[in-house]
Order: C-alpha cells, then structure tokens, then sequence
C-alpha cells in the first residue's frame, strides 16, 4: 500500500498556492527543525534514510512541513530511546 | 528570519527538545547557527543562474553540463557534495519543442545548492499531485501558457537523484554579458514553472 506522502497524481489537494517573495522560513522555529535535524543525522543519531522513512510514516496533510518534520524527529528519538 | 511565531506551542515544544539535547550533549547551540549560516551562504539561486548564463555562452559547456552536471559543475567552482549526501544531478534542456519541469512527488527533493531553499508551493501536497497528472493547468496556475503543440515532460526526483531545468535563451540577448544572461534567470524558470 503506497503511503500517505505518496500523492502523485492524486486529486482533491486543492490549486497550487504560491506566496511571492516567500522568505526561506516562515519562524525561527522551522529554523531551528531544520538546524536540529541536520545536526542530528551529522553525529549519526540517526541517517538520512531513517529520517525520510520517519516523516513518511508519521507525516499528515493537516500539518506544515517544518510540523512533519518536527514529528519525524521526535519519533525517531523516542525509538532510540534519546528522549 | 522572521521571531512572530514564537510563542507559538510548536516553537515552544521545539525549544524545549533542543535544550533536552543539549542537556544529553547531543547538541551544541553554536552548532546550529553554524548549520544555518552554513545553509544559507551555500544554497542560492544565484548558483543555478550562473549555470545557465555559462550553459548559454558556452557549447562545450552545455554539452558537459546535459551529458554530466556533476562533472560540469566543478567547472565554475560548485558541486552536488554539499549537503548530507552527494545527488546525481541532471539538467534537463528545453527546446522549441519541449518544456520540462521538475518535481518531488514523494517529498521535496530539490536541488538546494543551485535553487536555493525551495518554496512551500514546491513541497505542498497540491503542485506534486498535480504537476503529473495536469502539468499544462499548473503551469498555466503559474502564468505560463506553452503552445499546444509544445511537449511537457515532468521529471520526478528522489533521494539520488535531482534535476534542474536548463530554460530557453531570450532572444535580443546576443549583446549581453553572461553576469547580464544569468540576472535575467529566475528560480521558477530553473523549476520550469516559468519560462526566462
């Protein structure tokens, strides 16, 4: 069964929005996820791969993507028993 | 950087994680600008601009660049190594019969260092469902209306691979500098979701 980031050619997601002059995060938050998680997988807590594999399988459509991601990351910890 | 979502809940649930982390010593505050400091001084749409003007200028250039980017691209100084891992990256050259553009129906996969961080519309469910299947309504969504009898060829990146849209030259523009070529390159045109 494909999952549910697999949505190529699916329908009902709506137009393509584009915000103009969009800044590369919209929080210092999303900053920060980003930071963490490449900080992360540098001291090897985790690979690459396990983080996509992670968002995939805890991702939503509800939530933004820095929100998925903060997701994968907290699985992915609480797994390896981190936190 | 914008700080107005910082009382957020999540901005709060993400500051607490990092100071678990650092608490554990798996992460160091310092570490994290310097991911974003890094982040920012190497992924710039002025990188993908830069190829293009050269792709324009230069025939052997091109070749190298269609035939092999990552072997091209150490030719004006850049390379596909600078993130977590090295992508193959494949130019994909429009034509009079041709318009390409890229995607990442599964995430977001794209080519930061050449494009710059990508735009939310570039990871949103909404443009990788329907770039496959509808490419002409999307791109028509973007203002770009191709002739009926032009090909669009949607290509779909993943974890190894990456593409990058090598847009048509304008014409009028024999007279200008490859700097005067690549600040007419925009980063929807290095998409295709625009044409230069």
């Amino acid at each position: 069964m494909p999952r549910l980031n697999d949505v190529g050619g699916q329908d009902g997601f709506g137009p393509v929005l584009e915000e103009l002059d969009e800044p590369p995060f919209h929080a210092d938050w999303e900053a920060h996820v980003m930071a963490m998680n490449r900080a992360l997988i540098g001291r090897g807590i985790y690979n690459l791969d396990e983080f996509r594999d992670a968002v995939e399988r805890t991702m939503s459509h509800q939530s933004s993507y820095y929100e998925n991601w903060f997701r994968a990351i907290q699985t992915l910890l609480k797994e390896r028993g981190v936190v | 950087m914008s700080d107005d979502h910082d009382d957020s809940p999540i901005a709060a649930r993400v500051r607490e994680l990092e100071a678990i982390l650092e608490e554990k010593g798996l992460l160091d505050p310092r570490e994290l600008d310097q991911v974003l400091e890094a982040f920012a001084a190497k992924a710039s749409p002025a990188n993908g601009f830069r190829v293009v003007a050269r792709a324009w200028t230069d025939d052997g250039f091109r070749a190298r660049l269609l035939d092999d980017a990552n072997d091209a691209l150490p030719e004006l100084g850049l390379s596909m190594g600078g993130g977590l891992q090295v992508q193959q990256l494949h130019v994909v050259e429009n034509t009079e019969d041709v318009h390409n553009v890229i995607v990442c129906t599964l995430c977001s996969c794209y080519p930061l260092s050449l494009l710059g961080p990508s735009p939310t519309w570039y990871k949103s469910p909404a443009y990788r469902a329907r770039v496959v299947s509808h490419p002409r309504e999307v791109l028509e969504q973007f203002g770009l209306t191709l002739p009926e009898s032009t090909k669009i060829e949607v290509w779909d990146a993943n974890a190894e691979s990456r593409y990058m849209v090598l847009p048509r030259r304008p014409g009028g523009t024999e007279d200008l500098t490859e700097a005067g070529l690549a600040a007419l390159v925009t980063r929807n045109g290095l998409i295709g979701t625009a044409a230069v």
